[in-house]
C-alpha cells in the first residue's frame, strides 16, 4: 500500500498524541538528531508511536530496524526507505 | 522496635478534592454521592455513586502520563503528589532504594480497560493501546508512583477489597521494620464504568436507591446496600527516628497496632472473625480497650454484616460505650481507597480534636453502638480504631494513635502479651 509522506512535523504529531511530552522537553526545536531516549520516549512509548505511524501512514515498519531507529532522523530515513 | 509514623496525608475523595477540602467537608457532613456521571448508568439497577469532583488531571500531571494513565491512577499520582509535599519529602530525601510504595488496589484500572478491549474487537488490535500492558494492572498506582518519585525500595500491591486498604499501611509497616525509611502507602481506587459497574452490581451489596440521602445507611433499619465510589488517600510512612532527623516538620500520628482475620464459613454458627481482629490490634499497639476514643467503622449497609460488626465492637468495647462512626456515608464505599481515606481521617481527627460524623443514618436500637449522628462531635482523640472488611470474608484492623502517646502501660501490655 503506498504511503503518505512522513515529515517531522507528523512524527512530533503521533510522539504527542501517543505518549505526551516530558517536562522540560521541546518538540519544535532542533531535535532531528536527538535519541528518543534523551526526549523522554520509553520502549512502550515507541512502541505505541510505531503502532499509531503503521495505523495511521499505513507503513510497515520490522521490530528490530524500528527498534535501531533512534533518532526521529533515523526514523524517517527508515519509513522513508519503507 | 521502631516506630512507624505518618508525615504526610494526600486525600482525594467524593466530597473533597485535597486534603483539606475533604475534612472540611466531612465536618460539615457534606455528601459527595450522586447520580453516576463517568457514563451512562440509566440502563443498570444501581445509578449513584460518589465520583471525585473538579479534577483535570493535566492541570496537575506533564502530558507525558496521561496517554498511559487510567482515570484511578492520575488521581493516585496527584494524592501522593500532595501528601509528599505535606510530608516536606521527595525522592532526594533518602537514597532511592530506602524508600517503596505499597498501595491497596482491587480492580485495578477498568475504564482504561474496557476501552482498549472495546477497540480490540472493534477496530482490531493493532488499534490497542501498547500502554493497556501496564494500565489495567492493579499494581500499576504502586509502580507509577514508584517511578514518578524515583523510590525504588521495597513495594508491592495488597489487593483485598476494602480490607485491603488497611493491609497495605501494615505491609508498608512491615517494609520499615526491615529497614526501608520510608513507605509511600494507601490506596487510590475506582471502576466507574460499565465493565466495573457489572462487577460491582454482581457482588449484591449495591444499593438501587436513587436518592442520594438514603442509598447508603449503615447500623439503619432502612439500610439496603452501599454507594460505590472512586478515590482514597495516599499516606507518607516513615520510620519515627528517621523523620526526626530530617526535621519532619509534622507527625500525624503513629500506626501502632493491627490486625487480620479470616470469617469462618458462613452457615457454621461460629463467631465471624473481627472481634478476635479488633482485640489482636489492641494488643499489638500495646493498648487497652478503655484507650480507645474512636472507632471508623466498615459499615458494610446490609443488616447482617451490620449487626456483624457492632456486635463485635460492643464485645470488645462494651455496648455503647466508644464513639463509632462511618463518614464514608459521605463517599460511598471506596473499595480500596476506602480504608486509607478512614486512616487519613482518624489523624486528623487526632490533629483537630474532633471526629465527623454519619450522615443520613437514623440509628436502629437494636445495634449495641453509639453512632455519632447529627454533627461532628469535638472530643480529644489520643487512639482510633480503624475497621475495614474484604468481600469473601477478610477482617483488618489498624490501631492509630497520636504522636508521642505510647506510654509505659502500653509497654507493660506489650511485654505481658509476649510473656503469655
Amino acid at each position: 500500500m503506498p504511503h503518505k509522506t512522513i515529515e517531522l512535523t507528523d512524527l512530533c504529531r503521533v510522539l504527542r498524541e501517543s505518549a505526551g511530552v516530558g517536562a522540560g522537553i521541546d518538540l519544535d526545536g532542533e531535535i532531528l538528531d536527538v535519541t528518543f531516549e534523551d526526549l523522554g520516549y520509553d520502549s512502550i512509548a515507541m512502541l505505541e508511536t510505531g503502532a499509531r505511524l503503521s495505523r495511521e501512514y499505513g507503513v510497515a515498519i520490522e521490530d528490530d530496524a524500528f527498534s535501531e531507529a533512534t533518532t526521529p532522523r533515523k526514523l524517517l530515513d527508515l519509513i522513508g526507505a519503507a | 522496635m521502631t516506630s512507624s509514623v505518618i508525615t504526610g496525608i494526600g486525600v482525594v475523595a467524593p466530597n473533597g478534592l485535597g486534603t483539606e477540602e475533604y475534612w472540611g467537608a466531612a465536618l460539615a457532613g457534606t455528601s459527595g454521592i450522586g447520580p453516576v456521571g463517568r457514563f451512562d448508568a440509566s440502563g443498570y439497577p444501581a445509578r449513584l455513586s460518589g465520583e471525585v469532583p473538579g479534577f483535570a488531571a493535566e492541570e496537575h500531571l506533564p502530558s507525558r502520563l496521561l496517554p498511559q494513565t487510567d482515570h484511578m491512577t492520575r488521581l493516585a499520582l496527584v494524592a501522593a503528589d500532595w501528601a509528599l509535599r505535606d510530608a516536606g519529602v521527595d525522592g532526594e530525601t533518602f537514597p532511592a532504594l530506602d524508600m517503596g510504595v505499597v498501595t491497596a488496589a482491587s480492580a485495578g484500572g477498568f475504564e482504561f480497560g474496557q476501552r482498549e478491549l472495546e477497540r480490540l474487537w472493534g477496530q482490531g488490535n493493532e488499534y490497542v493501546s501498547a500502554y493497556q500492558s501496564f494500565a489495567w494492572f492493579y499494581a500499576v498506582n504502586t509502580g507509577q508512583i514508584s517511578i514518578r518519585n524515583g523510590m525504588k525500595g521495597p513495594s508491592g500491591v495488597l489487593v483485598n477489597d476494602q480490607a485491603g486498604g488497611l493491609d497495605a499501611i501494615a505491609q508498608a509497616r512491615r517494609q520499615l521494620r526491615r529497614g526501608s525509611k520510608l513507605i509511600i502507602t494507601g490506596g487510590v481506587d475506582g471502576s466507574i464504568c460499565p465493565w466495573g459497574w457489572i462487577g460491582h452490581i454482581a457482588s449484591g451489596q449495591l444499593s438501587t436507591s436513587e436518592d442520594p440521602a438514603t442509598a447508603y445507611l449503615p447500623f439503619d433499619s432502612r439500610a439496603a446496600g452501599h454507594v460505590t465510589g472512586e478515590g482514597g488517600a495516599i499516606l507518607i510512612m516513615e520510620d519515627a527516628a528517621a523523620a526526626r532527623a530530617r526535621g519532619a516538620s509534622h507527625v500525624y500520628g503513629e500506626i501502632a497496632g493491627y490486625a487480620a482475620t479470616f470469617d469462618p464459613r458462613a452457615g457454621r454458627g461460629r463467631e465471624p472473625g473481627l472481634r478476635r481482629a479488633i482485640e489482636i490490634a489492641l494488643a499489638d499497639a500495646g493498648a487497652a480497650a478503655g484507650d480507645v476514643d474512636v472507632v471508623f467503622a466498615d459499615a458494610a449497609g446490609l443488616p447482617e454484616p451490620d449487626r456483624a460488626e457492632a456486635a463485635a465492637i460492643a464485645a470488645v468495647f462494651g455496648p455503647g460505650s466508644v464513639p463509632v462512626t462511618a463518614p464514608k456515608t459521605m463517599t460511598g464505599r471506596l473499595h480500596a481507597g476506602g480504608a486509607a481515606v478512614d486512616v487519613a481521617t482518624a489523624l486528623l481527627a487526632i490533629r483537630d480534636g474532633i471526629v465527623p460524623p454519619t450522615v443520613n443514618v437514623r440509628p436502629a436500637p437494636d445495634y449495641p453502638i453509639e453512632l455519632v449522628t447529627g454533627g461532628p462531635l469535638r472530643l480529644p482523640v489520643r487512639v482510633a480504631v480503624v475497621i475495614a472488611r474484604g468481600l469473601g470474608g477478610f477482617n483488618s484492623v489498624l490501631v492509630v494513635r497520636a504522636p508521642g502517646e505510647a506510654t509505659d502501660n502500653a509497654n507493660e501490655i506489650k511485654g505481658a502479651i509476649h510473656a503469655a
